[in-house]
């Protein structure tokens, strides 16, 4: 029980050491460069915490049974408690063959011993993984049981999109509804990856499709489409997802660049648009709600929570529920999902050419997405008078509101007199429903 | 002279001024800082020229059409 034998180091390799450095890395991208603080640092420090060996946090419990549907003798116990398993090790020999890992990691004990003869059903030995699959595990560590109740349950994600309901105003996109037109058109990003992942030959249709999703830009839809569609991913779609959204800044400038004329970046919309009636403000999400949720059903717990919370907002009679939602409830949502997210980035799980691909993708479903916005705005423009600045097209993408305020920033560039703030919001908010539309389709096809 | 007058585009608080009477601006160059949507937002100057009159103070809550300043040219 004591000594060497119950320390991380025996477990210790050098996955577990680049892993480390990543989640470093995301937390000093953070704290020093300050890109999505409040979701970097805490993901980074998960990461850290499930790449310690032996620390528990991210455990989740196997059994190991007789499958065999005969009864089987014990011919030998081929590892013990300090060796580290891959996939396919052989753990137990029996007459009938070897019980394999079915997944990585380590074994926690042996119930029978050699010699044995085993019951068809009976448990033989308990792995302990920090793997998500589709095998009947048990979360028994405090980030794996988060995950299990908290997303694997799909309670958190819906929960902080209400939060981010609270959060938003639909005026912009009611002002001007042509702007739906442009969220609508970046969500071309999440197909176009969708069908590059499906092509790329690495993904099943599910993988693909929460690949896709991270061209919606949004962490909590792609979180919950991932955890019912490839929860195995889920640590890498949503490092992608939160990693692009803070790096925006940088992959949508030369995009609009190369999709627009200086002519074209410099047009002038007028400032202030249509006021917006409080009951316009208060019909909206109610009316959204009822149709979106009968042509996407899937769609419903995100849509249906992200409504709700915007009725808090601007009902005037819910104050308090909407102070709640917009500070205390979203900051310890984000905690719980944030921690259990770098949770799922052990090293054996996130290690993998996959993830490398998913993130290779994330950044094309990001730049197809801003493309897809773009050109939207363009052809808008071809059948309108009034003429709209095509950039805004590219807040499109959701990423609330950082898109929004690389509109505002390279507009005022062009040209001094441009504040493209209020109009690049209603795409952007157009965006994120737009996104949670998506990820309904997706869920709706193929869970 | 001409002049331009330069306004509020949306609703927020200015978190900083720039300019006093009498500053030259070039085109580009930040008159005030108005925070709207959790944003700080820099407000320009459209063009090259001199302040005549500054509209806005530090802390004040500002609506579309308020006046930041006004540019002689």
């Amino acid at each position: 029980m004591f000594g060497l034998f119950e320390t991380g180091f025996q477990f210790f390799y050098w996955g577990n050491l680049l892993m480390l450095l990543i989640g470093g890395g995301l937390i000093y991208l953070g704290v020093a460069k300050k890109m999505e603080p409040l979701l970097l640092v805490p993901i980074g420090f998960g990461i850290m915490l499930v790449n310690l060996p032996m620390g528990g946090l991210m455990d989740y419990e196997l059994p190991l049974t007789n499958d065999t549907g005969v009864p089987a003798n014990v011919i030998s116990i081929d590892v013990d408690r300090t060796s580290r398993l891959s996939e396919g090790d052989a753990i137990i020999t029996l007459d009938s063959g070897e019980v394999e890992a079915p997944v990585y990691g380590r074994l926690k004990k042996v119930m029978v011993a050699p010699g044995e003869k085993v019951a068809p059903g009976k448990v033989m030995a308990v792995m302990i993984t920090s793997a998500q699959t589709p095998l009947p595990t048990e979360p028994v560590g405090l980030l794996s049981r988060i995950f299990q109740y908290g997303i694997m349950w799909q309670i958190i994600p819906p929960l902080i999109f209400l939060c981010l309901g609270a959060l938003t105003d639909f005026g912009p996109m009611l002002a001007n509804p042509k702007t739906l037109l442009l969220g609508g058109a970046a969500q071309f990003g999440v197909y176009f990856a969708f069908f590059a992942a499906l092509g790329s030959g690495f993904f099943n249709i599910q993988e693909a499709a929460s690949v896709g999703i991270i061209g919606g830009a949004e962490g909590p839809t792609t979180i919950y489409v991932t955890s019912i569609l490839a929860p195995h991913l889920i640590g890498a779609t949503a490092v992608a997802c939160y990693s692009y959204m803070a790096l925006v800044p940088i992959i949508q400038p030369p995009i609009i660049r190369l999709l627009t004329t200086k002519k074209e970046r410099a047009i002038y919309m007028k400032p202030q648009v249509r006021e917006v009636s409080i009951h316009e403000k208060i019909i909206f999400p109610v009316i959204a709600s009822v149709v979106i949720i009968l042509f996407v059903p899937m769609a419903a717990p995100l849509v249906g929570m992200f409504m709700v919370g915007n009725l808090f907002a601007i009902s005037g009679v819910t104050e308090r529920l909407w102070k709640t939602a917009t500070t205390v409830l979203i900051d310890t949502l984000t905690i719980l999902l944030t921690l259990a997210i770098g949770g799922t980035m052990a090293a054996e799980n996130f290690l993998s050419p996959k993830t490398l691909i998913v993130l290779a993708l994330g950044v094309v479903a990001f730049a197809t997405a801003t493309a897809a916005g773009v050109l939207m705005a363009k052809l808008l423009n071809v059948f309108s008078k009034d003429k709209i600045n095509p950039m805004i097209g590219a807040a499109g993408v959701s990423a609330v509101p950082m898109a929004a305020r690389v509109v505002q920033a390279m507009g005022q560039k062009e040209n001094p007199r441009n504040f493209l703030l209020m109009h690049a919001m209603g795409p952007n908010v157009a965006g994120a429903i737009g996104a949670a539309i998506a990820g309904g389709i997706f869920m709706g096809m193929l869970s | 002279m001409a002049q331009e007058t330069v306004e509020i585009p949306i609703s927020g608080k200015i978190v900083g001024v720039n300019i006093k009477v009498g500053d030259a601006v070039k085109e580009g160059e930040v008159l005030c800082i108005l925070e709207s949507m959790k944003m700080e937002n820099p407000i320009v100057a459209p063009l090259d020229g001199s302040i005549t009159r500054v509209g806005v103070t530090i802390e004040q809550m500002v609506k579309p059409g308020d006046i930041v300043a006004v540019i002689e040219f």
